[in-house]
């Protein structure tokens, strides 16, 4: 954290997101739905060494609580993240995000003749994990395995 | 075991409900000319939402020896399907009429969707490119007849591994026993998907793909040779040009061991010819007239169990 430190300042109330792969802080940002519109003072730290990764991101959002579906869907955007909670300048927890091992309705099964994308049908599409590394998830209906790039794909919409 | 059991993919059928499954076929070989009383007063729902004959006819006839009734479609076009009703509120429906429901559809997940809905038991009998899993029971119940043990064959499926639903849950369910090697022969535009082998991974089943016949055909115990189906073909003129390459001829059986079993789930088009039928290797007669019995077992053993 020394080198982050030195290019923006401790967050009083919040949340930062840390081990984050180079490269992919703005996709984490994309997928909490934060534009900078919001108001909230959001420091995006790219490419700072770190002992486990290399090189890694960090994003550090005030006032920001993330929801558990938040968490999962950083988890398979970014498997090494870890998310600090600070309250008055302090690290309150200091978790690991975990894949998780069965999603219901985050991402769509990338198979068009699954019944999970027939429009009308009341069903929401599931996924269960596979494969941690890579991260591969299955569809609960038709079997169709998402590789990571399918997932990520479909995450930050590119 | 089977009783009240939907029948999804044959991945969730353990070994020993197989061979349960089995052992009743056994039986009810001698009554396949016959009628029985066993399933007197419950009735069978037939969903045909994609056409086919064979399997339905086989599933109805089977419900008729065993002294059921049936209902069903085998054309939506003339159900209120038509007239927009869901998938999910036709299930419920049926699932209000009937004991159980066999349903065919071209969407991939309808069956696991509608075992969701329905409060009777769902049977698959087939849901696009993925499962088919009571002709994989008639498939391995037909290997299971042919050789004492399963334990060391080596088997080959042949064809259209990546669209074809009859040999992807064949390769699922012959992955449950211990055999010594899998042939995946397919062109390589048909090779299996990857949530077929990540399973065949997972189950450490020693498999390879190979893409001639050729290569491999003086090896295998079995050959299980499927039709490259021209409705699942994006591109007519691909079907075209990889038809003729995946036939089995009379000069492979010259390099075939002596107890090579051939199996095809039928229709044939021209990858079986008919010279192949009057070799002793051809079992595919044989294998079609185990639809009836098998499933007259495996309707009995969902409805009223074991007993």
């Amino acid at each position: 954290m020394k080198s982050e430190r030195l290019l923006v300042s401790k967050i009083r109330d919040g949340t930062v997101i840390d081990h984050i792969p180079a490269g992919q802080a703005l996709n984490v940002l994309k997928i909490l739905g934060i534009t900078g519109k919001e108001g909230l003072r959001v420091a995006v730290v790219m490419n700072v060494e770190s002992k486990k990764l290399g090189k890694k991101d960090i994003v550090k959002i005030e006032k920001l609580e993330l929801k558990p579906e938040d968490v999962n869907r950083i988890a398979l955007l970014a498997p090494t993240a870890t998310i600090n909670i600070i309250r008055n300048y302090e690290v309150i927890s200091k978790s690991k995000v975990e894949v998780p091992q069965e999603i219901e309705g985050i991402i769509s099964c990338n198979n068009p003749k699954c019944i999970t994308n027939q429009p009308r049908e009341p069903i929401k599409p599931r996924f269960k994990l596979v494969s941690l590394n890579p991260i591969m998830m299955q569809c609960e209906y038709c079997g169709y395995i998402m590789t990571h790039e399918e997932i990520l794909r479909q995450l930050t919409g590119g | 075991m089977l009783k009240d059991k939907d029948v999804i993919t044959i991945i969730d059928i353990t070994r020993d409900e197989l061979e349960t499954l089995f052992e009743e076929t056994d039986a009810m070989l001698k009554y396949r000319r016959s009628k029985l009383n066993i399933l007197h007063g419950k009735v069978m729902a037939t969903a045909f939402f994609e056409p086919s004959t064979r399997t339905r006819l086989s599933f109805e006839t089977a419900m008729l020896r065993l002294g059921g009734a049936v209902i069903g479609f085998s054309e939506p076009s003339r159900t209120s399907i038509a007239k927009g009703e869901t998938f999910a509120d036709t299930i419920r429906m049926l699932s209000s009429y009937a004991d159980i429901i066999v349903i065919r559809h071209s969407i991939e997940g309808a069956a696991k969707f509608a075992a969701e809905i329905a409060d009777v038991p769902i049977v698959n009998a087939g849901d696009g490119t993925r499962h088919h899993p009571t002709q994989a029971m008639i498939d391995i119940y037909t290997v299971r007849r042919n050789f004492d043990n399963l334990e060391g064959l080596e088997v080959g499926v042949l064809g259209d591994l990546k669209y074809g639903r009859a040999a992807t849950s064949f390769i699922y369910g012959i992955a449950k026993y211990p055999i010594k090697r899998l042939y995946l022969i397919s062109p390589p535009q048909l090779k299996c998907r990857r949530e077929v082998k990540e399973y065949l991974k997972q189950t450490k089943v020693s498999f390879e793909e190979v893409e001639r016949l050729d290569d491999v055909v003086s090896n295998l115990d079995v050959l299980y040779v499927t039709r490259i189906q021209k409705e699942r073909f994006p591109d007519p003129a691909e079907y075209e040009r990889i038809r003729g390459s995946y036939r089995v001829t009379r000069a492979h059986l010259k390099e075939a061991r002596d107890n090579l079993i051939i199996l095809h789930p039928l229709p044939r088009v021209d990858e079986l010819p008919n010279e192949i039928d009057s070799t002793k290797h051809a079992k595919y007669f044989e294998q079609a007239s185990y639809g009836v019995p098998l499933r007259m077992a495996l309707l009995k053993l969902i409805l009223v169990g074991e007993k």
